[in-house]
């Protein structure tokens, strides 16, 4: 007989299952919310973060989604991402086809920032790394036709830092010269004026995340030939520097 | 038969503004709040900039929201000055005023839900899906939890309450979905569930609300009638009875952390039981003979003794 003593009375019975099935509950919304928000951390390859913002994975511990920074933005770049954008919902991006960072010398965006997802301590919009500009289409890019479009290196506010114009030999009539458009990875701040003002329908240069676009050699390699100034001298004493023989070194 | 109204009665022998009050001054209060943030956007004079989970009023006051900050520490971000003194004024506020007062008078899901829970009263929709109290607290770790995982500030991607500004500030249409996923869960799943159930951000400010000075008290307890409109319309009806029945010599203050001060027991009831006051304040009416109105309900000496 199930007395209120009696272990197995639906009293208790209940309160066991109803206790189950909260802990349960929220447990699955947890799980549900942080599988979620694992997916949300991807940021689109053409998505780009405002200037001095902390890099991606540690963005989202801090960026509260308030979007000061879209306020204080004067060119109306930056925009606040809506669920299911493809950037976490509510954090600040921008597309540089669309509208590229105009790098304000106050960074006011940066300023605005509560939560210090930005850095407001910056300083200098030209160390900003939004991103890194990445000649992504060597068949379509017209300099690389041999034409003087040189409409990215132009615009580039870092002109012949970020991007520079090699000059090399025009392979295909075989007396012009190519200006290849170079762009050096410790200059790009990622703007994006170099991808919004290519002439092509679809950019032959764009900007990349620092993540996707620039290589890291691992710290245990190291360059003879640095070392070897570093040092004043040879590192293995003894190996004989052969004479280099090139074409005008005729005997 | 027909069933009986909440706030009729009130209505009736109070007037329609007496019967009101709090309500239209909570729906002017939430307007307000979007409003401050409105004018910015739609005529170009910033008065509050931002969205409830971080804002910036006249350029000076910053606020940010406690459960924000909360799951940015989960996630192992130590955050700028302006968030710690912002979130410092925001509990020093509710510590005075209320709590979860932010959940009745500034949230700007409260009138969603406070639609769902209305249609459900007009349309006798059942109490569906019970969910224990403690689901609350229960929720509120599960995403904190959540945050510390992934080291995101992880309720941010759905929270309605600050979707809803993002839609009308910002423009970010999808947000809606939420926010009417969260009208349907009342509607149909669970009476009160959201707000009273779910909803972690409610729950940081819950949390405030147990040591806050705003409290609703029922300082005219004597002259309750049983009609149960209080709990009729009060979205965490288990607050009042201790209150109100004063067994085991409970004060007449309503201590619950789960009341939102929203005022509605104050407007609904017809013998004006209920007063907002300070949680110190001990007074309670004596008893005074049934005015006329209560004529043909239970007469006042059949409540239980205080």
């Amino acid at each position: 007989m199930a007395t209120d003593s009696d272990p197995k009375t639906p009293t208790r019975r209940r309160f066991v299952q109803g206790t189950l099935r909260t802990a349960v509950g929220a447990g699955a919304c947890g799980l549900g919310l942080g599988l979620f928000a694992a997916q949300s951390r991807s940021l689109p390859a053409d998505a780009l973060r405002p200037p001095g913002a902390l890099p991606e994975d540690r963005f989202l511990s801090a960026c509260v989604r308030c979007g000061l920074c879209v306020r204080a933005c004067p060119y109306d770049t930056l925009k606040l991402a809506d669920l299911g954008a493809g950037p976490a919902a509510g954090t600040p991006y921008y597309k540089a086809r669309n509208i590229p960072c105009e790098m304000c010398e106050d960074i006011p965006c940066a300023k605005a920032c509560p939560t210090g997802a930005l850095d407001k301590h910056i300083g200098d919009i030209a160390t900003a790394r939004m991103g890194v500009a990445v000649i992504v289409s060597r068949d379509t890019c017209l300099n690389l036709q041999g034409l003087r479009c040189d409409v990215c290196y132009r615009v580039c506010p870092v002109i012949d830092k970020a991007i520079t114009l090699e000059q090399t030999h025009n392979r295909r009539t075989g007396k012009h010269a190519v200006f290849e458009p170079v762009v050096r990875p410790d200059a790009c701040t990622g703007c994006g004026k170099c991808e919004k003002s290519c002439v092509l329908a679809e950019a032959a240069i764009k900007v990349l995340p620092i993540k996707i676009a620039v290589g890291h050699q691992d710290a245990h390699y190291r360059r003879g030939w640095e070392e070897k100034t570093k040092a004043g001298h040879e590192l293995v004493p003894g190996i004989i520097d052969l004479p280099d023989r090139l074409p005008e070194m005729k005997p | 038969m027909t069933a009986r109204i909440p706030g009729r009665d009130a209505w009736a022998q109070h007037g329609f503004f007496r019967a009101h009050k709090y309500l239209i001054v909570r729906r002017l209060t939430q307007l307000g709040v979007l409003a401050l943030f409105l004018t910015g956007p739609l005529a170009g004079i910033w008065i509050a900039k931002g969205t409830l989970s971080a804002s910036l009023t006249f350029d000076l006051l910053p606020l940010t929201d406690p459960f924000v900050l909360l799951q940015s520490l989960a996630a192992r971000h130590w955050p700028e000055t302006t968030a710690l003194t912002g979130v410092a004024i925001v509990i020093g506020f509710y510590l005075v005023f209320g709590g979860r007062t932010f959940c009745s008078w500034a949230c700007p899901v409260n009138p969603v839900t406070d639609l769902a829970a209305w249609l459900r009263r007009r349309l006798g929709v059942e109490k569906g899906f019970s969910m224990r109290r403690e689901a609350r607290w229960l929720v509120a770790l599960a995403v904190l939890a959540a945050s510390a995982a992934t080291g995101t500030i992880a309720w941010e991607l759905i929270n309605p309450v600050t979707l809803i500004y993002r839609v009308a500030l910002f423009g970010t249409l999808a947000g809606l979905a939420v926010v009417v996923a969260v009208f349907v869960f009342d509607l149909v799943v669970a009476r009160g569930g959201w707000c009273g159930h779910v909803c972690p951000v409610g729950t940081a400010y819950a949390l405030i609300g147990k040591a806050t000075l705003l409290r609703v008290s029922a300082r005219g307890r004597v002259r309750c009638d049983d009609c149960l409109d209080c709990f009729a319309v009060c979205p965490e009806n288990h607050v009042i009875a201790p209150a109100l029945r004063g067994r085991d010599g409970a004060g007449p203050v309503i201590a619950s952390a789960d009341c939102t001060v929203c005022g509605r027991c104050v407007d609904v009831c017809p013998e004006r039981v209920f007063s907002l006051t300070h949680r110190f304040d001990t007074r309670v009416d004596a008893a005074v003979p049934p005015p006329p109105s209560a004529a043909g309900r239970p007469a006042p000496a059949a409540l239980e003794k205080v």
